[in-house]
């Protein structure tokens, strides 16, 4: 492949009214990494994922997704950009009028040809992924649980096998055996269909078992950028608590 | 370099060799599938699918591969695979330990069955319903008199500020509706009236159908479009984000927060909005009986001190609080009624809406014939 760079940020600014949130931010996200943004409270890590997938604008610089400047692009190209990943939102965010089923298979339903019964075939596959049994299939959001919503919210932004994965706090408001299994998950389909995976997170053990690079954003900047062991050896204090 | 999907069967001397080539991805499992389904089993044969020319896969080409298999060993056949490469075989026994074993159908429905079944439920809803708006009216009352007996228990603030979004701020459309409905009747009036001469009777006309009937039921009607949609859905929110469990669990009880300061705000500002409405549809009938009939402003002031009854004005003026009253519960009862999902948000919205304007309406024919019978 020529372009091992999925997501290059350069000089990102942001700005809401009067108080800026992000001033200057710099990183590069290559493909097939499982990265991470991580910060304090309010640093904008949240903003910054929404800005890569064109839910919010930056205020200055360049946001290059696949390659393309998601501040500069044509609707259609910004269409065809947007079946190239999937989001997990921090609660689900499921369609409550669909079914669970219906939630997975309505992205295959807009965008692809596929038969009626691999729809269905891969989209109880997918929530089989996630870890969800067959007869959530049929029920629709409001019966699930709140971890359970999580999960089908995944197997829903894996519905069409997306080069890219976006998951705010995926492992938020589970139960740690959830959480590693969700872990694991992430891992094998990174190592399996090349996924690129870009997660907020605050879980300290997906932090060391999954993620391969992280940034830490603090004061409207990029304050660390690295792997774990580059963390654990810093003598910041400030930086010190992400790894408590 | 991207070869096109393929499937090619050979024969060989112990069964077949099934060799698939190219890219197996969504956008090819179309085609692929009519290829496979070409495939049928040979009794007892042994198929080798061979993956080794497979260059690129999703999860869709893997689970074309694995419908087939599984097709043919239904049709008693033995089926294995070689030559996958390990990212291949990785997602293959990710996706073959998830293969959905049976096919969710949703179960076959007798119509007459399932019509019965739909009455059966809309009536035990509606009956719940009804039961769920007793309690919550017998509540209310319970309520209202603890805080009318201890005065100091109501939220001054929260009251005021309903007065202002609800009374205050549809002034303007209240106050503009009310002029039309004051011209139009003034204008149909005029044209019958005329025929006869009879043209100082516009006063009556205008005056007591609207102080008495029109000015409190259009504004009644207005003020339910707006302020028990707006209950329903705050509310109804505030119970989707826990808002109103949390006041709960603090001691806050969500009747003196949420419904008690939104009842009195519309038992207060809707007589004054009522009374604002009775100027300005006079106003518009005036308007239309100076330019139309020849009724002057003074006249028409002097006629309605002469021969309408002051009891109109005051009938119009009680009602307006009732209307209020009945308002604000069914907007705050549906409100509370919203649960977890956005969609009930939009359905109570619009049953709140549609309950206010209805059981306005109902009450005002209700309390007309009542008057007119105790020949008020």
């Amino acid at each position: 492949m020529k372009n091992y760079v999925a997501i290059e940020a350069k000089d990102i600014v942001t700005q809401f009214g009067q108080s800026v949130i992000h001033d200057g931010v710099n990183f590069k996200i290559q493909r097939g990494e499982i990265f991470g943004l991580l910060g304090g409270s309010g640093s904008g890590k949240t903003t910054l994922l929404r800005e890569m997938i064109m839910l919010q604008r930056t205020s200055g610089g360049q946001m290059l997704v696949l390659g393309t400047d998601v501040m500069k692009i044509s609707s259609k190209m910004a269409q065809k950009l947007r079946q190239k990943w999937g989001v997990l939102f921090q609660f689900g965010a499921l369609f409550t009028s669909l079914t669970i089923l219906e939630n997975v298979m309505i992205a295959m339903q807009e965008y692809t040809n596929l038969p009626t019964w691999l729809m269905e075939e891969a989209a109880l596959m997918k929530l089989s992924m996630v870890g969800l049994p067959p007869k959530v299939a049929t029920m629709f959001p409001s019966e699930l649980s709140g971890g359970m919503k999580k999960r089908a919210g995944l197997a829903r932004a894996l519905a069409l096998d997306p080069k890219l994965l976006f998951l705010d706090e995926p492992t938020s408001g589970l139960d740690p055996h959830s959480a590693r299994a969700f872990d694991e998950l992430i891992l094998t389909l990174r190592d399996t269909l090349g996924i690129t995976v870009v997660m907020v997170t605050h879980d300290k053990d997906t932090m060391e078992n999954v993620l391969d690079r992280f940034i830490i954003l603090g004061n409207k900047k990029v304050v660390f950028e690295g792997t774990m062991e580059l963390l654990k050896q810093t003598t910041d204090d400030e930086l010190k608590k992400f790894l408590n | 370099m991207k070869k096109k999907p393929s499937l090619h069967v050979t024969d060989t001397n112990d069964g077949f060799a099934v060799t698939l080539q190219g890219i197996w991805v969504k956008e090819a499992v179309k085609t692929l599938d009519h290829t496979f389904n070409t495939l049928t089993c040979k009794a007892n044969a042994h198929y080798v699918f061979d993956l080794s020319g497979i260059s690129e896969f999703d999860t869709y080409g893997i689970m074309l591969i694995l419908h087939h298999v599984k097709r043919l060993e239904e049709q008693q056949c033995r089926v294995s695979k070689i030559g996958a490469s390990e990212s291949l075989e990785k997602l293959f026994i990710i996706c073959e330990q998830n293969y959905p074993s049976e096919k969710i159908k949703p179960p076959k429905e007798n119509f007459i069955l399932a019509y019965l079944e739909n009455v059966g439920k809309d009536v035990f809803e509606g009956y719940k319903t009804l039961s769920s708006f007793f309690s919550f009216t017998g509540e209310l009352t319970q309520h209202v008199i603890t805080s009318l007996l201890n005065p100091f228990t109501i939220r001054l603030k929260a009251t005021l500020y309903h007065i202002e979004q609800s009374g205050a701020r549809a002034l303007p459309i209240i106050l503009l509706t009310s002029f039309l409905i004051g011209v139009v009747i003034a204008y149909q009036g005029a044209a019958q009236l005329e025929k006869f001469g009879a043209n100082i009777f516009i006063v009556e006309m205008v005056t007591i159908s609207a102080v008495r009937e029109l000015a409190p039921l259009l504004t009644a009607i207005v003020i339910a479009g707006r302020s028990a949609s707006a209950y329903a859905a705050q509310i109804g929110v505030m119970k989707i984000t826990d808002e109103v469990d949390a006041m709960s669990s603090m001691g806050f009880s969500p009747w003196n927060f949420l419904v008690i300061p939104r009842l009195f705000a519309l038992i207060i500002s809707l007589p004054l909005l009522v009374f604002f409405a009775d100027i300005v549809s006079i106003l518009g009938g005036m308007v239309i009986a100076s330019t139309r009939l020849d009724v002057s402003f003074v006249e028409f002031i002097d006629r309605i001190k002469e021969t309408v009854p002051l009891k109109h004005l005051i009938i119009g003026l009680v009602k307006a609080p009732i209307f209020g009253c009945v308002i604000a519960t069914i907007g705050c009862f549906r409100g509370f009624q919203i649960d977890s999902s956005t969609e009930s948000v939009g359905k109570y919205t619009t049953i709140s809406v549609v309950n206010a304007i209805f059981w306005v309406i109902a009450l005002d024919a209700l309390i007309s014939v009542l008057l007119t019978e105790l020949g008020l």
